[in-house]
């Protein structure tokens, strides 16, 4: 007699190998490439590792990961690329970690952004969430940590986070992988467009601003018609945020646009900018 | 605007700019309320909470305790004192076991070996006596008190105690001109001062982090632990009843770590009031919840990642540091070999700090690799004194398998209560390795701020030793 047991299936190493292949470093050309975000110390690069089979060193304090890491998967027959972006409490871009973080999922257009969100701090780590799926629609939420949260007494709903959310919420316990398959199943059929995310984005509740943020949304809206976050442009517009302003004038907005239209070259991605990007961001 | 595409992000960018006049300065704020609320809204129906279980009590308790104005500190100093304690007390035995088997029993087989083959005695000498000794001697000095160290470290980092460290230490460095997080990077710099160079990268502010760079060397890296742990071993153990040895050995470790943290804020304060001064920033440090360690795989990286790779640095260096040991020891310029000639014209300025010229010579070879100091300095000792009860010849580092052997060494070569101290002073303030130069003048991208991050430790250094050379002098410490 034979019983399905999925956490029996997660932990047996005969389906890892069959899907998995983790490639460490090894570069070449990918598929998809898979953005890491999160809060400081939500256990990112634990994640990041049991993804890669790479062993960056972990350590239980915030600020660890001062270099954007990059790793690779093999998942289902399709390579991967993981970068493991700094961890963030905002995307306000007001320290240089906040930045390097927002510049990547916004101008290097990951496939999917995974944000690793702890458990036991739902609430904060929300704010973070939130801010993310205003700026991409391809998102799959880690929910780590959720051992840590039943012994602390919580317990989350990830159904009733993801109908709210709009986008799968995975709950995982990365320090013993657990949830991990089922986290790159997510983020394959996100990938694919096997899943199509439709993320709820939060409502500004203020009579004047709401008229100045449709205007300007409508504005940018007509301008690049296949923008994915037209009103989070608008509002970073209307803060004056030089680096969107910036954007907007040398054209680099458009391109990305330009990009997702012609549903991009399957190898480069525009990441390489990034890279540039990033060599003076420190 | 005949061509409509390319006026479209100008047109953008007016509106943008006109509308910011209309709403002024609320719309950050509206934005992050709502964000908030809704953040709280979704996690309020989602969050189910099991009565009765308080939460993060355990936590907070923990929390009050270690970060507390009255316990925080000196919970920190015997936390730390424990530590070494542990390190010093299990590390003697396996130590002198190594000793026992890589000294003992296989440098005399490769040298019979060799001497079977045919080697002329030049040959042997400078593969087995010194290039050979010098990696044996790595190996059983530091292989011990690095694999009970770095685990029990990474225990406690892997528990969630840093960052509570850094809290306590805040307010210090803030007073001090410097980022509150500097207090992780020192931390960092207690395992690597390389890597907590690189780990500097979380203070954001140029002025700050040049700051961090330039007082990491304050915090003793794992190349200088087994100089510091020795040293202490025999001198300050020394002092006390033989059952007390351990604990005062510890005490007088955490002692030089504490002279450390003081030169840190000093050399802070001191930058950022003159060279370096600007605003202090801001910052929030988030304080994990404590996670209970995983044990084994603990203990797997720190093995692997720091003391094997440390392990591997010091002997790649210790081997040609043998060899320079043993062609000085071994090249005769006038009747004197290199070795001496060096040691004789460096002794009047070692004797001035408090030091001798062996010591000096000895930092002068390992600058490379801190990890070879004392290895060096009980070879070239041995080399001056002629101490051939002991020795095995010019250039030959010998079998000391106890602590007790190394003790009759230094005393024969000239060393008091004295050297002793202002060896443990000089190794803590002195100049970072290569390797940690190296990484400076990659992070800062400037060859000035790499030879200030030189100089100024080894000036320090200097000035240190002498003065307390001199009181010791003076109260009749020699």
């Amino acid at each position: 007699m034979t019983t399905m047991n999925p956490q029996q299936c997660e932990v047996c190493p005969v389906n890892k190998d069959a899907k998995l292949i983790r490639l460490g470093l090894e570069a070449g050309k990918f598929e998809f490439v898979v953005a890491l975000a999160g809060n400081p110390n939500v256990g990112k690069s634990t994640v990041f590792n049991s993804l890669t089979g790479l062993r960056q060193h972990t350590g239980n304090w915030p600020g660890k990961t001062v270099v954007r890491a990059e790793g690779a998967f093999s998942f289902d027959g399709k390579r991967y690329k993981l970068v493991d972006l700094p961890g963030t409490y905002s995307l306000l871009s007001t320290s240089t970690d906040e930045e390097v973080a927002r510049d990547f999922i916004l101008f290097g257009q990951p496939d999917v952004t995974v944000v690793v969100v702890d458990a036991t701090r739902l609430e904060r780590n929300l704010n973070l969430v939130l801010q993310v799926l205003e700026i991409t629609e391809k998102a799959v939420v880690c929910l780590n940590l959720v051992d840590e949260a039943k012994r602390h007494g919580i317990v989350v709903d990830e159904r009733a986070l993801m109908r709210d959310l709009g986008v799968p919420v995975i709950p995982t316990a990365a320090r013993t992988d657990q949830g991990i398959p089922a986290l790159l199943q997510a983020i394959a059929e996100v990938a694919t467009g096997a899943f199509v995310c439709k993320p709820k984005r939060f409502p500004i509740e203020s009579g004047v601003l709401r008229k100045a943020i449709s205007k300007m949304t409508a504005k940018v809206q007509l301008a690049f018609p296949s923008l994915p976050n037209p009103r989070w442009v608008a509002l970073r517009l209307l803060e004056g945020d030089q680096r969107i302003v910036e954007a907007i004038k040398t054209g680099e907005l458009g391109d990305l646009t330009r990009q997702t239209a012609l549903e991009k070259s399957l190898t480069g991605k525009g990441t390489k900018e990034m890279n540039d990007e990033h060599a003076h961001a420190f | 605007m005949s061509t409509p595409m390319h006026s479209k992000p100008e047109q953008i960018l007016t509106t943008a700019s006109t509308l910011r006049w209309e709403i002024g300065e609320r719309l950050h704020d509206a934005t992050i309320e709502s964000l908030y609320r809704e953040a709280s809204r979704i996690a309020g129906r989602a969050v189910i909470l099991k009565d009765g279980k308080p939460r993060f009590s355990f936590d907070r308790t923990l929390d009050r305790l270690v970060t507390s104005r009255v316990f925080g500190f000196p919970l920190m100093f015997l936390m730390l004192a424990v530590v070494f304690w542990i390190t010093i007390e299990g590390a003697n035995v396996p130590s002198g076991l190594l000793a026992n088997f890589l000294v003992d029993i296989a440098h005399p087989f490769l040298k019979e070996t060799g001497t079977s083959l045919g080697f002329p005695w030049w040959l042997n000498g400078f593969l087995f006596d010194g290039m050979y000794l010098a990696m044996a001697w790595v190996i059983s000095v530091m292989l011990p008190p690095m694999a009970i160290f770095f685990p029990m470290f990474t225990l406690l980092e892997d528990f969630g105690y840093l960052p509570r460290v850094a809290f306590n230490l805040d307010a210090l460095f803030r007073r001090a001109g410097a980022h509150g997080k500097q207090a992780l990077t020192m931390a960092m710099g207690y395992g690597c001062n390389a890597a907590a160079i690189i780990s500097t990268r979380v203070i954001d502010s140029p002025r700050e982090r040049l700051i961090a760079i330039l007082t990491n060397n304050f915090a003793l890296c794992n190349g200088r632990w087994p100089t510091q742990i020795l040293v202490a071993t025999i001198f300050i153990g020394a002092l006390v009843p033989s059952h007390l040895a351990s604990a005062a050995s510890a005490l007088a470790v955490v002692g030089v770590v504490l002279i450390g943290i003081f030169f840190t804020f000093l050399v802070s304060w001191g930058l950022s009031r003159t060279v370096l001064s600007g605003e202090v920033s801001t910052f929030s440090l988030e304080l994990p919840p404590y996670r209970p360690p995983r044990i084994w795989r603990t203990l797997y990286t720190s093995v692997i990642d720091r003391t094997l790779i440390v392990l591997w640095r010091a002997v790649i260096w210790a081997i040609p540091a043998g060899a320079v040991i043993w062609l000085v020891s071994n090249i005769h310029i006038g009747g004197e070999s290199i070795a001496e000639w060096t040691i004789g014209s460096l002794n009047p300025l070692g004797i001035l700090i408090g030091l001798n010229g062996v010591i000096l010579l000895a930092y002068i070879i390992a600058i490379p690799a801190n990890e070879i100091v004392i290895p060096t300095i009980l070879m070239l000792t041995v080399l001056v004194t002629g101490s051939a009860e002991v020795g095995g010849g010019a250039g030959v580092m010998f079998e000391l398998d106890s602590e007790t052997a190394t003790a009759a060494v230094l005393h024969a070569g000239g060393w008091t209560l004295l050297t002793g101290i202002n060896l443990m002073l000089f190794s803590l303030l002195h100049n970072p390795c290569s390797t940690t130069l190296y990484t400076i003048y990659k992070e800062t991208g400037s060859a000035r701020w790499t030879w200030v991050s030189a100089l100024l430790p080894l000036a320090i250094a200097f000035i240190v030793s002498f003065f307390v050379a001199q009181i010791g002098r003076m109260a009749g410490l020699e």
